[in-house]
């Protein structure tokens, strides 16, 4: 496979972890790695380069604009000026979204998404991506000649630098998006926690409806500190408002690999345990003994977590 | 104020059914209800109505066999109307080609506001909100977890993976919201008694100028190459927990070098 192209995402000039993920990825599958950026390149080109890219073609500061209109603009403009990557790669963020979706209308290709391997196949790349909560997995290719646009999930492969140089910087200059550009961001919130940060981690304690309330969410939290790691939760219980949606584990939420996941009043919900089955090591604890988290524990308390996590949590204090 | 809010109806999660082995698409011949990630839209929408001092919701939706049972429960919620496509050449759309023609029929409404969800529960793509605003020209809040409407312009909280963006979008526009946004109401007795009268326009491909090939099997431009059954976790030990399952868990995080 000749070229394939990855976008990168970076907040206040870190790149973010999954598009390292992709780049090692399309590193061992085609024989150039380009990368393309809404935002500076300068402060993204030597990270991309250290893991691959030899390129990256950015856009400059957007001004207030949002990344899917604007990509996708750039993105079509530069293929239809002759830019011929095989296949384009995205991360399944907010934003990576965004622009697949509308890069998919403007180039008339599918996307493929929620992709967790990627191999070659002849001339096209085959995306593979689980079905039923990944209890099934379907291998899907194009059959087109566009390039292939595939949404990548967090944590399918693993970043790794090389020996690579500062990519270079080219412009891509995004055109006039006429009443598809008009939405603007007006501000910014960040919701940081203290402590590792919950994709990283390498423990995580995520809390559920099983807690009972909001106020006893400070057990997960305590217990996630105790234990140098950074707490989740379920989906239900950001909609319901206890906690904000940054700590959601799940489809719609982050997905987490950590080697210790201890899950306390959760039961096991299909759109949670995509985000967290690839943990290494697995603690359950649900009063419900029927409850399908338990099938993928490795260490499974049938019990009241108002009894087992403060008895847990004195009995770390007392060490 | 006018909103087309598109709904998808699927199997039930409860029951989600299997792949048919010759094409490896979702069998979808069973009762389909109303995706319940879509139910925040049509309640925002609603709410949205009432705010802008009325107006109508009208419900966008394409399914097999002239599905209408998932529409009628947003009928009951309190939307005014629906459009259902339904056609044999839609089988094996895509989420491409699905956009095509919610925002074929969308143009019908000549909404102000289109209004969705962020992904389905049973196909989850969650590219379909971004298809069907890139096809209409229209600007787009997707992972909208906040909205409100005021002098023509769309101010919405839309989530981001670090925490969320104040968006302000002027109108006409797409939105696309989080579950959560708002707590969809259950349909009351005299709403389900209306819906059964309230009008649901049932289209084919060709009422809306859609070239059948561009649609269904032929039109999806990629190919499944194989389905495989995925290597499963294998469960561990399961105690019930006398007083002493903490102990448990400290023994194996010792184990595991955690402590």
């Amino acid at each position: 496979m000749e070229t394939i192209w990855v976008h990168a995402e970076a907040a206040d000039g870190k790149v973010a972890s999954i598009t390292l993920e992709m780049l090692a990825k399309a590193r061992a599958l085609a024989d150039t790695v380009e990368c393309f950026v809404a935002g500076d390149g300068e402060a993204v080109a030597a990270t991309l380069g250290e893991h691959g890219a030899s390129a990256v073609h950015a856009t400059g500061e957007l001004a207030g604009g949002l990344v899917g209109p604007a990509l996708a603009g750039a993105l079509a403009d530069a293929l239809a000026a002759g830019a011929a990557p095989s296949a384009i790669l995205l991360g399944t963020t907010k934003d990576g979204r965004d622009v697949a979706g509308r890069l998919s209308v403007r180039l008339d290709a599918p996307v493929i998404t929620n992709v967790v391997d990627l191999t070659v196949d002849g001339d096209s790349l085959v995306g593979t991506e689980p079905i039923f909560g990944g209890t099934v997995n379907v291998n899907t290719r194009f059959d087109t000649d566009k390039p292939g646009i595939f949404l990548v999930r967090p944590k399918s492969f693993v970043a790794e630098p090389t020996d690579g140089g500062v990519a270079a910087v080219h412009p891509l200059a995004v055109p006039d998006l006429g009443a598809t550009g008009a939405a603007r961001v007006v501000n910014v919130h960040v919701e940081e926690t203290e402590g590792p940060k919950l994709d990283e981690a390498g423990v995580v304690v995520s809390g559920g409806r099983g807690l009972g309330d909001a106020d006893k969410f400070q057990m997960v939290d305590q217990l996630a500190k105790a234990l140098g790691g950074a707490a989740g939760a379920t989906r239900a219980i950001v909609d319901a408002g206890w906690v904000p949606y940054s700590l959601q584990v799940g489809q719609t939420g982050k997905v987490v690999k950590p080697d210790v996941y201890i899950a306390a009043g959760i039961s096991g919900a299909t759109q949670h345990m995509v985000g967290m089955k690839g943990s290494k090591h697995i603690i359950a604890i649900n009063k419900d003994a029927e409850a399908p988290i338990f099938g993928v524990a490795d260490l499974g308390i049938v019990g009241d977590v108002h009894k087992v996590l403060p008895q847990l949590l004195e009995a770390l204090a007392a060490r | 104020m006018k909103i087309a809010v598109c709904v998808k109806q699927i199997p039930d999660p409860a029951d989600p059914g299997e792949l048919d082995p010759e094409t490896h698409a979702l069998k979808r011949d069973m009762k389909l209800i109303l995706d319940e990630s879509d139910s925040y839209g049509v309640e925002m929408a609603l709410q949205l109505a009432e705010a802008a001092g009325g107006g109508d919701v009208v419900l966008v939706s394409m399914a097999p066999h002239n599905e209408t049972n998932g529409l009628r429960t947003a009928l009951a919620m309190g939307a005014a109307e629906a459009i259902l496509v339904s056609d044999d050449a839609l089988a094996g759309t895509d989420a491409l080609g699905t956009a095509k023609v919610l925002a074929k029929a969308i143009e019908r409404v000549e909404a102000d506001l289109v209004m969705t969800g962020t992904e389905s529960s049973d196909g989850y793509t969650g590219t379909v909100p971004e298809q069907v605003a890139e096809l209409l020209g229209l600007p787009s809040v997707t992972f909208a977890k906040s909205v409100e409407i005021a002098d023509g312009v769309v101010k919405a909280q839309r989530q981001t993976e670090a925490g969320y963006d104040d968006i302000e979008c002027p109108l006409p526009a797409l939105v696309s919201v989080t579950a959560g946004v708002v707590e969809p109401r259950y349909p009351s007795f005299k709403g389900i008694m209306a819906a059964k009268g309230k009008p649901v326009a049932e289209l084919s491909v060709a009422d809306l100028g859609i070239d059948a090939g561009s649609v269904g099997w032929a039109g999806a431009g990629q190919a499944i190459v194989d389905v495989a059954t995925a290597p499963e976790r294998e469960a561990g030990e399961v105690v019930e927990d006398d007083g002493t399952g903490y102990e448990r868990i400290v023994a194996y995080l010792e184990q595991l070098k955690v402590l």
